[in-house]
């Protein structure tokens, strides 16, 4: 077999990918920072009026881009449980671990600002229609997720576990995304989907997709964060970290 | 076979085998995950007579009348139409030709009495002047066509 250009395997030794995440990091916060500057200012100032619900609307600059990372992290999480038990590398569990917060934040963020709009608009903080039920049992399963691998004292055995929450739970991301189509829902259906043109004025969706960005990059950067931590935790013992700490001594 | 190509097929036929028992669920529970019944699933007979339910579609242009505080007005799915009587306070959103979803009990008489009244907001967004701009296409279009 020819020698890939990259060696992917190498990253997935805890020891390699720390300084490497460690060198990420600061550029997804710096790119988050710049982005959510962007995008806040162009929804608070630039962005025009709603024409039904006028300032109110503003909510979606938050709303949208956190369900959609909410859903998506979770995608991420269940990736990394698969790569986890398929290949048995102890890198996908810490990565999986260390998005699961970034996850539950944005998921609670969804439903919470959902409420607040909610109220003023649909004139109910709550309604068990299919799209916000199942926006909550995400939240659950995020909860549940960390919870579980909390309660499990070997990080290998509670990876494991953890793996199968994450792909069981993926099964629930798809229903959410669909729900609106599926299901009479007192949730509007998307306004911005792959396969027809967004129902937005440009501006707002600019606003929306530059929210999204930064909501990405923070992801990103936290996670990687995150993950760091993980790893001094799990390899504490190691000789590499060992090492690590002598040379900044 | 390798071993990890073995626990790649187990997960990879562990999710086929649950999102076909989910797909199979959600299937059964169909009629319990709808938020509101049309105005058309009313007449077919498909809401529960038993028990209170919603309903929802579009408020019928001209259809809105205030006594009090009691509002009466026609849902519509273009199709069917049932009125509505609801004493309270409605939603900022609610108006005329916009979406509407009321839960309630309908009466022998085909009137539905609603508890509860919410606004459903559709995934059109834009500013004043773009929906001035689209009325008064609609507008230029109606009068070309008599």
């Amino acid at each position: 077999m020819s020698q890939p250009l990259i060696n992917w395997f190498k990253f997935a030794s805890p020891a390699s990918f720390y300084p490497l995440a460690g060198k990420m990091w600061p550029w997804f916060a710096a790119l988050a920072t710049a982005f959510a500057a962007a995008g806040l200012w162009i929804s608070f100032f630039v962005a025009p009026t709603d024409f039904q619900q006028g300032e109110g609307y503003r909510i979606i600059f938050i709303h949208v881009p956190a369900s959609w990372m909410s859903m998506f992290i979770y995608c991420v999480m269940a990736f990394w449980s698969a790569i986890g038990i398929g290949f048995n590398t102890r890198l996908s569990g810490m990565m999986s671990s260390a998005l699961a917060p970034t996850g539950a934040l944005f998921a609670f963020l969804s439903l919470w600002t959902g409420a607040l709009w909610g109220k003023p608009m649909w004139g109910a903080w709550w309604v068990w229609d299919a799209r916000l039920t199942s926006e909550l049992i995400l939240l659950f399963l995020y909860l549940g997720y960390i919870a579980l691998t909390a309660a499990i004292d070997d990080p290998r055995r509670a990876d494991k576990a953890g793996a199968i929450v994450s792909l069981v739970g993926v099964i629930n991301v798809p229903i959410i995304y669909f729900s609106v189509k599926w299901w009479n829902t007192l949730h509007q259906g998307a306004s911005v989907s792959m396969t027809k043109a967004p129902t937005m004025a440009a501006t707002m969706l600019w606003g929306m997709l530059l929210m999204a960005l930064a909501f990405w990059m923070y992801s990103i950067a936290v996670a990687l964060y995150r993950v760091r931590a993980i790893i001094l935790e799990r390899e504490r013992h190691a000789t590499w970290v060992a090492e690590l700490l002598e040379m900044q001594r | 076979m390798k071993a990890r190509h073995k626990r790649f097929a187990i997960v990879l036929g562990g999710l086929a085998a649950l999102g076909i028992a989910a797909a199979l669920i959600l299937n059964a529970f169909q009629s319990n995950l709808v938020f509101f019944f049309t105005p058309t699933q009313v007449a077919n007979g498909e809401a529960p007579k038993d028990r209170a339910f919603r309903i929802g579609g579009l408020v019928k242009e001209g259809s809105l009348q205030r006594t009090d505080i009691t509002a009466r007005f026609v849902v519509t799915d273009t199709a069917k139409e049932i009125p509505v009587a609801y004493t309270g306070i409605l939603p900022d959103l609610f108006s005329e030709g916009k979406g509407v979803v009321a839960q309630g009990a309908l009466g022998a008489d085909g009137k539905f009495t609603a508890t509860e009244v919410l606004a459903k907001h559709d995934e059109n967004y834009m500013p004043p002047e773009a929906k001035h701009a689209v009325d008064q296409a609609h507008e230029a279009a109606k009068t070309l066509k008599q």
